[in-house]
């Protein structure tokens, strides 16, 4: 019996085309742990890269929402020491309280120890300022919403820059009126909206109205209101990234969040030294001193310690999480139905359904 | 000193506003710089030479530890990469390291396609990158970086020139790497014949079109440093881990009869140079240019290969994402169906083979079955015979009894017959008795 070998096996050579020589993909890369004998210069890395971030600088965008008269102008201007916002108490005549909310930008340039910051202050005057405030927020969503789009349009560009201007909301603060009682469903509303695309800070404004039990015990109030209803302002539990963030974030959710504020831009002789405060007949309240308000603790927290986490938590989770959306919403195409002119479904005119 | 982009933002409109007081972002550098020191860094060398130039070694000495690793032979068939990735740690700083080498470069006696597996590798580089930023959930901030930032590029000391396969080789890489040539072994050249080897690699370079990596000189602070490191490229080193005894301190050295080559003395070669210039300067500029240089031009031709545009600034953008997506399923769809073209042959084969083997099987089977019901008939045959002849042999012994007893009978009935008998016998001896 001879069975016909030379035959398939000629047939087998013809299925299988000769292989090609394989792209030699890197193996799964296995860390080692190598001791160093003297110095190499590794360290040097963090000095090359504050140097050109110094050199490009920073963008830095925040927005203030809350009805008109909280002081929001006055406190951002505190924040920032210089006149980055401009008080509605300022506008003249024509320029009355708008009847929708609108959305006002405006971008300053300021420079301290060499580091270059665009600062953007966002303005929303009108909200929470009509009768019916139903749906005040939509504006501020779709505009929050805007600048992700905007964002990701030059992301997915073929030729991009190479850096793409960052408009994004990076934290916005809140500001809450001092009741004294609890929050209103019109603050609920609004946080419980916006809070899920952007950072939220929510501050109390003028608290120099309370006393020092009042405030602790609104405060307290607040924080219960705000758990209750799901709404996670900013530093948000999910992102914690190790025990040293979480403790310290923990210590700030719990204990001094929300931060009772007081703002001004004027001056006044204190012990011999002059200090940013308001003027009462019954004493003057000093801005920077933290048995007064926590307008420094704000301002530490905001500024010195978590503005370019406020930046990264934006990039990395709101924008994703938007970029992901979109990407799902307008999936579903046949191919080859061509590339320009492709009927894609429209932005939504609604804000996009945040996730559940 | 006002940084480009932010001038160019101060022209859009903006107002450069003073500070009436310390507010305190100028901490910002500080905590960019912390997030970063927690995540770790990414660095990733790219080392292409000839066998038996000194890599390892140099990136031994480079990093001041001994990467695990043995030495390659000459008879590799083709280039081939090989990649190891190193945690190192120094301050509070966590670098993770990955050296990947070129095995078996310039070996081969036809060396027309020694570029490809080198381009092949750093293109996947990219392309893994790609695909992780054009994926709907991504995790860019957490990716493990495995792009080549720098491709150190050894060149034979021969003192005369570049031999062509360096020349091809570093055309094909220039415009996907951050190329720094340096000059291996360099203590085989004399100082004289350095200076002019040097002068022919520049130039030989500068004629092909060759574009090599600059140190930038834009930033004050670094900008005298790196003009100078410019000038003495491609720099001439020396590697070794073996530590010799000079004057009264251990030094990394090489020992011949007639001196020491001292690796970290400038005076004898550029080693030092290369190390502050890869490391301490400009390793961060090496990623960024990495980044915002080679992988954009890689993506952006890798789209357009696609069949993309970028579309006027109305319409949506999104045709990019899922359109590369449709495209990648339409492709990952013919290389199915090619498969199972090529599956479906393969059983068609499997099918008819068996069949064959079946058929050979069946004859077998019929063949045995023949022999042996032959093998059964010649047994009857035998058993046959074989019982005839006993019957024989039976009917023998029975004759035989009864002639003995016949005999025995006889021989009692007539006595006398058997005195006869014996008397015959006395005169007859030949008479058989019983």
């Amino acid at each position: 019996l001879r069975l016909p070998e030379t035959r398939t096996d000629a047939a087998m050579s013809e299925l299988v085309p000769e292989p090609r020589p394989k792209p030699a993909v890197p193996m799964k890369p296995v860390s080692i742990n190598s001791s160093l004998l003297g110095y190499i210069g590794i360290d040097t890395i963090i000095e090359q890269m504050r140097r050109k971030t110094m050199k490009t600088g920073f963008d830095f965008n925040i927005m203030v929402v809350g009805q008109s008269g909280l002081g929001k102008s006055t406190l951002v201007n505190t924040l920032f020491k210089s006149q980055v916002s401009r008080k509605s108490s300022s506008w003249n005549r024509e320029e009355k309280i708008p009847k929708t909310v609108e959305i006002k930008a405006i971008g300053h340039v300021i420079e301290e120890g060499g580091v270059k910051m665009k600062l953007t202050v966002i303005d929303t005057p009108g909200f929470g300022d009509q009768i019916n405030n139903e749906n005040c927020w939509e504006p501020i969503e779709k505009y929050v919403n805007e600048q992700y789009e905007k964002f990701l349009k030059e992301e997915v560009n073929i030729s991009r820059k190479k850096r793409i201007p960052d408009t994004r909301v990076h934290c916005c603060l809140y500001f809450v009126s001092p009741t004294g009682h609890s929050l209103r469903p019109l603050d609920l509303e609004f946080m419980k909206h916006l809070s899920k695309v952007v950072n939220i800070i929510p501050v109390i404004a003028k608290a120099d109205t309370m006393t020092l039990e009042e405030k602790s015990e609104f405060k307290q109030r607040v924080r219960k209101e705000l758990e209750v209803n799901g709404i996670e302002f900013y530093p948000q539990k999910e992102f914690d990234e190790d025990l040293e963030d979480k403790t310290e974030n923990d210590k700030i959710r719990q204990e001094s969040m929300p931060f009772a504020v007081v703002g001004s831009d004027k001056e006044y002789q204190v012990n011999g030294k002059r200090v940013l405060g308001r003027k009462t007949p019954w004493g003057i309240i000093e801005v920077e001193n933290l048995n007064h308000c926590e307008f420094a603790l704000l301002r530490d927290f905001v500024i010195r310690t978590h503005l370019q986490d406020l930046k990264e938590v934006t990039h990395n989770i709101h924008y994703e999480t938007y970029r992901a959306k979109r990407l799902n919403d307008s999936g579903g195409l046949p191919p080859g139905e061509g590339l320009l002119g492709t009927a894609l479904p429209p932005v939504p005119a609604t804000p996009c359904p945040t996730a559940e | 000193m006002a940084a480009a982009d932010i001038a160019r933002q101060v022209g859009e409109g903006c107002r450069t506003v003073p500070l009436a007081g310390h507010v305190g972002f100028d901490s910002l550098p500080d905590q960019l710089v912390n997030k970063s020191v927690s995540q770790g860094f990414c660095f990733n060398i790219l080392c292409v030479g000839e066998t038996g130039l000194g890599k390892s070694t140099l990136m031994d000495t480079l990093f001041n530890t001994k990467f695990e690793g043995e030495p390659a032979t000459h008879t590799q068939p083709g280039v081939q990469l090989r990649s190891n990735t190193y945690d190192l740690q120094e301050s509070n700083v966590g670098l993770k390291l990955t050296i990947v080498s070129t095995v078996g470069f310039g070996d081969q006696i036809n060396k027309e396609d020694s570029y490809k597996p080198i381009v092949e590798f750093i293109d996947a580089q990219f392309e893994a990158y790609l695909q992780e930023e054009l994926k709907i959930r991504r995790v860019l901030h957490n990716y493990h970086d495995s792009r080549i930032h720098v491709c150190l590029y050894f060149i034979a000391p021969t003192g005369h020139s570049l031999k062509s396969l360096d020349l091809v080789t570093m055309k094909k890489l220039d415009s996907k790497v951050n190329i720094i040539p340096i000059i291996a072994k360099s203590d085989a050249i004399s100082k004289s014949e350095l200076a002019k080897f040097k002068i022919k690699i520049t130039s030989e370079l500068v004629n092909n079109g060759v574009q090599i990596y600059q140190f930038p000189t834009d930033d004050e602070s670094v900008a005298e440093i790196n003009g100078t490191m410019n000038a003495h490229l491609p720099f001439a080193v020396v590697g070794s881990t073996e530590e010799v005894k000079i004057g009264n301190k251990m030094m990394r050295a090489r020992q011949y009869p007639w001196g020491t080559v001292q690796v970290e003395n400038e005076a004898h070669c550029d080693f030092v140079k290369l190390r502050e210039m890869l490391i301490r300067v400009n390793m961060e500029d090496l990623r960024e240019q990495t980044h915002t240089r080679h992988y954009e031009l890689y993506r952006r031709c890798k789209l357009e290969e696609m069949g993309f545009k970028d579309t006027d600034p109305d319409s949506k953008p999104f045709s990019l994402q899922e359109t590369y997506e449709a495209k990648r399923n339409e492709f990952l769809g013919e290389l199915q169906k090619k498969e199972e073209e090529m599956r479906q042959m393969f059983v068609q084969r499997v099918k008819e083979k068996e069949a064959e083997l079946k058929e050979a099987e069946k004859e077998l089977h019929e063949k045995f079955d023949r022999l042996k019901k032959l093998h059964q008939e010649e047994k009857k045959k035998l058993e046959d015979k074989k019982k005839s002849l006993d019957d024989e042999v039976n009917a023998f012994k029975q004759r035989k009894t009864a002639a003995e007893l016949l005999q025995s009978q006889g021989s009692q009935a007539g006595g006398s017959q058997t005195l006869k008998r014996d008397k015959e016998k006395k005169n007859n001896p030949w008479l058989c008795t019983e």
